[in-house]
C-alpha cells in the first residue's frame, strides 16, 4: 500500500468542500445591494474572523487560513512547491523594484510563499545573491544588473516571469502526479499564450518574444513566437492546429475571458477529484477552488464598488468546483 | 526421522492456525487503520459524525476475526487447546491448506474494504443522509471473506472427520 496516500488529509477535505461557496451562493453575492450586505453573507459563510476588516484584509486572512489548513493535513508542503513558487518569482521582482527605486516594499510582498520574502530582500539589497534560494539565484542576479545597466522593468519582469514558467514546468514534469502535472502544463501554456497575443498587439520584436516564452510539450514555442512576430491573426492559425483551439474565441474576446477560459478548463479537469478518497489530487484541487473562490469574490467586490452590472460580473466568475 | 516426521503434521497444523490468524489480522490491522485515519480526518472538523465514522472503521476488522475464528477450530480439532492428539504428516498438510482460503482473501479484502469505507467516510460526511448506501458499497467486499471463512471452516471440519 501506498505509504503516504494523504487519507487524513483528504477527509478533512471532503468536509472542507461542502463550505465552498456554490454558482447559488455567487448568484446572492451578486445580488447583495452592496459590499456591506457581501461582506455580511461573507461572514455568515464563515470568511473572516467575526471581527470587521476592510475586503483585502479578508482575502489575505483567507489566503492565510487555507495554507494553514493546508499544513495542518500535509507534513510536507514540498509536493505543493508548484503552487507556491510563483509568489517566490513575484516577491523577487517586488524586491528588485523596491530596492531600484529606494522605496519600502511595504504590504507588497505575498505570503505563502516557498521562501521568506524579507530574507529576499535582504539578499537583494545586499548584493548577496548567495543567500538567496537556489532557485531564485540566476534569474534574480540577471534581473537586477539588467534592471541597473538597461532601466527598463518589462524586461526585468519577462527574466523572472520565464524563471518562475521554467521553474513550474520542472515542478510538473518531476511530479507523477497528473494533476500536478496538467496544470503545471496549462500554467506555462497560457502564459506563453498571453506573452504571444500581447507582443504581437504592442509589435515586439520575435527576439524579445523568444525570450519570454517557456518550453512546453502542448505549444511549440518556434512557432508561436514566429506567429506572434508576424501578427495576431497568425497566432490565432497557429492555436487552430494545437490543443487550445477552443480558447480562441476567448481570446479575441479578451485576455481577461481567456483566464476565464483557463480557470474553466482546470476546473473541468479537477471536478473528478471530489469523488477521489485518496492521493494529492483531492487537495491540489480544493486549493484551486478556494483560490479561484477568493477570486470570484474579489471581482464581486470590485463590481460592486465600481457600480458594474450584475450580468458583466458574472460573465467574467469561473465555474465553481462544487 | 520417524519422530520429526510425527511431529511435522502437528506442526504444520499449527502452522495453518497461526497463518489464519495473522494473515487476516494483518490485514484488518492495516483496514481499520486506515479507515481510522480517515475517521479521525473527518472528526478533526465534524465531531459529532463520531457514530457513523466508526461503523466504517469497524467494517474491516470482521477478516480478523474469522482468521481467529479458523485459527481456534484447528487448534481445537488437533487437540492443542486440551488432549494433545497425534496429527499425521498428510493430516497436519490438509489443515494448512484449509487455512489458506481466509488467510488469504481476508488480507486482501480488508485492506480493499477498507479503501471503499475510506471513500464511504467521504460520502457520509457530504451527505449523512446516504448513511445506508454508503455503508452497502464497503459491505459487499466482506462477502468474499465469508465465502473464504465458509470453506475453510467446512474444510477444517471435514478434515477432522477422515482418517488418515
Amino acid at each position: 500500500m501506498q505509504q503516504n496516500d494523504y487519507t487524513y488529509a483528504v477527509a478533512r477535505i471532503r468536509f472542507k468542500e461542502t463550505k465552498l461557496l456554490s454558482d447559488a451562493d455567487l448568484d446572492a453575492l451578486l445580488s447583495a445591494k452592496d459590499t456591506d450586505a457581501v461582506m455580511r453573507l461573507l461572514h455568515d459563510k464563515g470568511w473572516g474572523d467575526g471581527t470587521s476588516h476592510t475586503s483585502d484584509e479578508l482575502f489575505s486572512m483567507e489566503e492565510e487560513k487555507l495554507w494553514s489548513f493546508v499544513s495542518e493535513c500535509i507534513d510536507d508542503l514540498s509536493v505543493l512547491d508548484f503552487l507556491r513558487v510563483p509568489n517566490d518569482y513575484h516577491n523577487l521582482k517586488v524586491a528588485i523594484k523596491c530596492i531600484t527605486r529606494d522605496i519600502e516594499p511595504n504590504g507588497l510582498f505575498l505570503s505563502d510563499s516557498v521562501s521568506d520574502a524579507e530574507a529576499v530582500y535582504e539578499a537583494i539589497k545586499n548584493r548577496d545573491y548567495n543567500a538567496l534560494p537556489e532557485y531564485l539565484r540566476d534569474a534574480a542576479k540577471e534581473a537586477m544588473t539588467t534592471l541597473l545597466q538597461t532601466s527598463d522593468g518589462q524586461l526585468c519582469d519577462i527574466i523572472v516571469d520565464k524563471a518562475c514558467m521554467e521553474h513550474v514546468y520542472r515542478l510538473g514534469k518531476e511530479s507523477e502526479n497528473d494533476i500536478i502535472r496538467l496544470y503545471c502544463e496549462l500554467f506555462v501554456a497560457s502564459a506563453d499564450i498571453k506573452i504571444a497575443v500581447r507582443c504581437a498587439k504592442t509589435k515586439k520584436k520575435i527576439g524579445f518574444i523568444r525570450r519570454a516564452m517557456a518550453s512546453c510539450d502542448s505549444l511549440d514555442i518556434d512557432k508561436l513566437s514566429s506567429a506572434a512576430a508576424e501578427g495576431y491573426d497568425a497566432i490565432l492559425s497557429y492555436l487552430a492546429s494545437t490543443d487550445y483551439r477552443s480558447a480562441i474565441d476567448a481570446i479575441n474576446t479578451s485576455m481577461s475571458a481567456f483566464e476565464k477560459w483557463c480557470d474553466d478548463d482546470m476546473t473541468a479537469v479537477l471536478k473528478p477529484q471530489k469523488w477521489e478518497p485518496f492521493g494529492i489530487g483531492p487537495i491540489v484541487a480544493y486549493i484551486i477552488a478556494r483560490q479561484n473562490e477568493i477570486k470570484a469574490v474579489r471581482m464581486i467586490l470590485a463590481g460592486k464598488v465600481s457600480d458594474i452590472s450584475e450580468n458583466t460580473i458574472k460573465e467574467r466568475l469561473r465555474s465553481m468546483y462544487v | 526421522m520417524s519422530e520429526i516426521l510425527n511431529n511435522s503434521g502437528l506442526f504444520l497444523a499449527l502452522l495453518g492456525a497461526a497463518f489464519a490468524t495473522f494473515m487476516a489480522g494483518i490485514g484488518s490491522a492495516i483496514g481499520v487503520g486506515k479507515a481510522g485515519v480517515a475517521a479521525a480526518g473527518v472528526l478533526s472538523e465534524q465531531p459529532d459524525l463520531f457514530g457513523k465514522v466508526l461503523i466504517f472503521q469497524l467494517l474491516p476488522a470482521t477478516q480478523g476475526i474469522y482468521g481467529l475464528l479458523v485459527g481456534f477450530l484447528i487448534l481445537s480439532n488437533v487437540g492443542l487447546l486440551g488432549g494433545v492428539e497425534e496429527v499425521s504428516l498428510l493430516k497436519g498438510s490438509l489443515y494448512f491448506a484449509a487455512s489458506l482460503p481466509i488467510a488469504f482473501a481476508g488480507f486482501y479484502s480488508a485492506i480493499h474494504q477498507s479503501k471503499c469505507s475510506v471513500a464511504g467516510i467521504g460520502t457520509v460526511v457530504k451527505k449523512p443522509d446516504q448513511m445506508g448506501k454508503a455503508l452497502i458499497l464497503p459491505a459487499m467486499v466482506e462477502t468474499y471473506a465469508i465465502l473464504a471463512l465458509l470453506i475453510s471452516i467446512l474444510a477444517v471440519n471435514g478434515i477432522n472427520g477422515i482418517q488418515v
